[in-house]
């Protein structure tokens, strides 16, 4: 549970977040929600990683379906990732996740277990 | 709290932020900052634009007068309908920038020698330093300053032109951070605001493109190896085929400005024997050209008369044009405007339509300068030390100090080349350039005029202040008038005058004056029915002055002997004609290749070549063969012809036009050059064209393996972003054409708009581009004409009035503006 509540506030916040402020916002938000909700390294982690990893999937595959893939393909053949925009959008994913996720983890060494 | 493992994952978190933070270096370039260009909030997904967009929307702004609508129709052409002439302007200048802001502002960073500041001194492979320098030692930014003085000294364009900007700066004002244009989070960098100086900037591009090329250095470099009467053979300053702009046999007025030689030219400029890092010198496309035609009703279904123009440009993307209409209680105009500038560039109203093709006159030359020393801070004019004013360009370097180039101004114009800037002769001698484009102009003011002529009068009076660069404006009347004249403020020259770099020691080589506008090649109403141009010379050589330049003359032949064969001519017809691929200069060439060639001598695959060749419908389409043969072999047949000369300097040299050496060889089976210097014996024509021929063979068979022998494959066009990066750009178009060739596709340069506009009452027009009408390389409004274009499809111009706009079917979106 305490698992769930971390996961959909990390996301959530990221979100908000990313509204007014640069893209780091994310880090400061999995850091406030892992320290607010304290849980094991590795259940901070995955919560911090999954909820961006899944956000941004989420937000980026949204978009692009409705632009019919044609700028990520663009984007994937300059990066380059072989014009793939399903491995562009992992790799977005994962780099939101891995910042999330190791900003979680520093929130929860913070606490005394 | 667990201090080890929370120091650790903490300073990783803010390694990794920090890493995603910054461009990295991928290559020789640099990539995005990846945590911003991939968060979907703030990166690259922002500019991913949904394919059923809606671009509907209601805008207020206080600068406005009146209201304005907006129409867009299905290909995002906007239709512009306003009640206040300014607002207009207000309205494209915002459209410009919604739609192309990242083109029209990288386009002035490179007008202006700036690129360094966004790209840094290198990346890659480029050295935009380098590029840098020459745009600021050429006098770009001089150039467009005088410019820019002489229009904002004109109430007319000055209004305009204001208005234009805050119409940019209103949609840049209104952009947030994650809206900005693909290419600046591509490249890290942001956009600056808009000053009418970035649109005279651009128009200074125009000028480089079209009017920037010389060969003054590898003409003078020619001089030192070959003699005063081979340099007429090698570059002619007339063809004995040219069909002129204005037909052979047309009798002019004496020249009112009589330029002579200065006593001693022979000696000093035709025979000088002067001796002479690399630098890197920046030429236009040789291919920058255009075709226009006109025909008089008399000779059309309609009645009519029909006017057609492609101006051939490099294919880019953002295209270079952007279409519109723009309707105000003065004017109702449609065509292709520049992003990056007021009006309407090409087009037609309710009552004309216009089009231009360059003239491509040589309006830049060099004199060389005798400083007192090596502070360049007085030189020898009129046998005194004169003082220069020095001019300092700043370079501002992404990540370096500033590079100031100190650039001494003298009465020729500015030191382009020094000891600290070599020219490609390496002399180490100092050369002032003299450009046209140099000197304040208002080419805006034509254009103004030209979106509301009404009649041949008020055209010639709207062109007749445009100076740089030098046009074949066309134009046509709904009452049946139709009319050409080579438009520009051209330099009067006596024969050869700045083909060569000129002595700068005194006031003699200057140019002596302008030829005046009503003395430029003009004609109304012809007996043959048409006029056309396709930057051939516009005269033969009885008009009273010389038409410095490097003509091209294959289209204006097949043109001119199309449309004179041509009656009862229909838009189809005029649709044909321009996307047209009969090679007259192979129609011409053939018959004398194969004269010469012994085919005795060749193998069977070789002969295969050969009746492939013969058997060519001299038409260069995409699935032809004929064409690559006969390309190739032309190829290593000049090089044949002139390497063993040319190889007597390792300093350039400027290559002799096909037709010099076509014409030479139709004279001449003896023509001076076939002889190859290198060996005693004397050789003959058939053996340099068997040898010439087996070498293609050789080409040939490569691209045959390779599948890559039809003309299309070979050619291989592609239309380019302007980074050049091909995951933004379209590669391997299957499309014909090439040099020579009415529809005039090269690899990367061709057609840049294609457009007919019969002026029955009802005006009927038709026109496409080699690209999309959004910029943005996330819409799929990018590149949608690009097919249709390959295909030679035109679009049909919805030309529609203000009382019908609002129940025209044909409408999708609708944006107001209106007085906040």
């Amino acid at each position: 549970m305490k698992f769930f509540i971390a996961f959909i506030l990390t996301a959530l916040l990221s979100f908000a977040g990313c509204l007014f402020f640069p893209w780091w916002i994310i880090a400061v938000a999995a850091f406030v929600v892992a320290a607010i909700i304290h849980q094991r390294a590795v259940a901070s982690f995955a919560a911090g990683f999954f909820a961006l990893f899944i956000l941004w999937a989420l937000q980026a595959l949204y978009i692009d379906i409705k632009n019919e893939h044609l700028l990520s393909t663009k984007v994937a053949r300059i990066l380059p990732l072989g014009g793939s925009y399903i491995a562009l959008i992992l790799l977005s994913a994962f780099i939101g996740g891995v910042v999330a996720g190791f900003a979680a983890l520093t929130a929860s060494f913070l606490r005394k277990r | 709290m667990r201090i080890v493992p929370c120091f650790i994952t903490a300073i990783t978190t803010i390694a990794l932020i920090f890493l995603l933070n910054v461009p990295l270096p991928f290559g020789q370039s640099k990539t995005p900052c990846f945590g911003a260009f991939l968060s979907p909030q703030h990166g690259y997904l922002q500019n991913a634009e949904p394919v059923d967009e809606d671009f509907n929307a209601t805008l207020h702004f206080p600068i406005l007068n009146g209201k304005v609508e907006v129409y867009f129709d299905e290909r995002l052409v906007p239709h512009v309908y306003a009640e206040k002439e300014n607002d207009a302007y207000f309205v494209q200048g915002y459209l410009h920038a919604k739609f192309r802001l990242w083109q029209m502002d990288f386009q002035t960073y490179a007008a202006a020698g700036r690129l360094s500041e966004i790209m840094g001194e290198t990346s890659g492979g480029n050295n935009f330093l380098k590029i840098d320098r020459f745009f600021r030692r050429l006098g770009m930014v001089y150039g467009a300053e005088q410019s820019l003085k002489k229009l904002e000294a004109d109430s007319i364009t000055k209004n305009e032109t204001d208005s234009y900007t805050a119409g940019v700066n209103a949609y840049i004002s209104s952009l947030k951070p994650n809206q900005i244009p693909f290419e600046y989070k591509l490249l890290n960098y942001k956009p600056e605001k808009w000053t009418n100086l970035k649109t005279q900037l651009f128009l200074k591009y125009m000028s480089f493109d079209l009017a920037g090329g010389d060969n003054d250095f590898e003409m003078t470099n020619a001089k030192k190896i070959f003699s005063a009467s081979d340099i007429e053979k090698l570059y002619p300053t007339m063809q004995d085929s040219l069909d002129p702009i204005i037909p052979k046999s047309t009798v002019f007025q004496p020249a009112s400005i009589v330029s002579n030689k200065p006593a001693g030219a022979d000696s000093i400029y035709f025979h000088s024997t002067d001796s002479i890092e690399a630098p890197l010198i920046i030429k236009p496309d040789k291919n920058n050209g255009s075709n226009n035609w006109v025909v008089a009703g008399r000779k059309t279904r309609s009645g009519s008369p029909i006017l057609c123009n492609d101006p051939h440009l490099g294919l880019n993307l953002p295209s270079l044009w952007y279409e519109m209409q723009i309707s105000t209680p003065a004017f109702n105009t449609y065509g292709v405007s520049f992003p990056g500038a007021p009006s309407i560039i090409i087009g037609f109203n309710d009552s004309c339509a216009w089009g231009v093709t360059n003239a491509g006159r040589d309006i830049k030359d060099y004199y060389q300068i005798t400083f007192k020393d090596t502070s360049e801070q007085e030189y020898l004019y009129n046998s005194r030390w004169k003082k220069v004013t020095f001019r300092n360009e700043v370079i501002k370097v992404k990540g370096q100090a500033d590079v100031v180039e100190k650039i001494a101004m003298t009465v020729f114009g500015p030191v382009m080349f020094d000891k600290n800037y070599p020219n490609i002769l390496k002399d180490g001698k100092s050369y002032a350039v003299r450009w046209k484009a140099h000197d304040a102009s208002n080419e805006l003011l034509t254009s103004n005029k030209l979106d509301r002529v009404k009649n041949y009068f008020d055209f010639i009076k709207a062109i007749t202040t445009f100076q740089t660069p030098g046009q074949n404006f066309i134009f046509a009347t709904k009452t049946g008038d139709i009319a050409i004249r080579q438009q520009g403020q051209f330099p009067a020259k006596w024969r050869r005058q700045g083909d060569f770099i000129m002595p700068g020691i005194d006031s003699s080589y200057l140019w002596k004056g302008f030829i005046p506008s009503r003395e430029n090649p003009t004609m109304i109403n012809p007996a043959r029915g048409f006029l056309s141009s396709a930057n051939q010379l516009a005269t033969d050589e009885t008009y009273p002055y010389y038409l410095a330049g490097q003509p091209e003359i294959y289209r204006g032949i097949i043109i001119n002997r199309k449309l004179s064969h041509m009656s009862d001519i229909t838009i189809e017809d005029m649709q044909r004609l321009q996307t047209d691929n009969f090679n007259v200069f192979a129609e011409m060439a053939r018959p004398l290749l194969l004269k010469y060639l012994d085919q005795g001598k060749l193998s069977a695959d070789e002969k295969g070549y050969v009746t492939k060749f013969k058997n060519w419908n001299l038409r260069n389409d995409v699935d032809e063969e004929g064409p690559t043969v006969f390309k190739l072999w032309w190829d290593h047949l000049s090089v044949a012809v002139y390497s063993d000369e040319f190889a007597q300097t390792t300093l350039p040299l400027k290559w002799p036009d096909e037709s010099t050496l076509l014409e030479g060889l139709l004279k001449d089976s003896t023509y001076k050059f076939v002889d190859n210097i290198n060996t005693p014996r004397v050789e003959k024509l058939d053996e340099i064209i068997l040898q010439s021929f087996k070498l293609a063979c050789k080409d040939l068979k490569i691209a045959d393996a390779k599948h890559e022998l039809a003309w299309g494959k070979y050619k291989n066009t592609g239309v380019k972003h302007l980074l050049k990066l091909p995951g933004l750009s379209r590669l391997h178009l299957l499309i014909g054409g090439g040099t020579n060739i009415i529809n005039a596709t090269t690899a990367s340069h061709g057609p840049s708009w294609r457009m007919i506009v019969q002026l029955t009452d009802d005006i009927e027009a038709y026109g496409v581009y080699p690209g999309g009408q959004n910029g943005n390389p996330g819409s799929k409004y990018y590149d949608n004409f690009v097919d249709s274009w390959v295909r030679g499809k035109y679009y049909p111009l919805l030309y529609v009035s203000a009382d019908r706009v609002r129940t025209s079917s044909k409408m999708k979106w609708k944006m107001t503006f209106t007085k906040a």
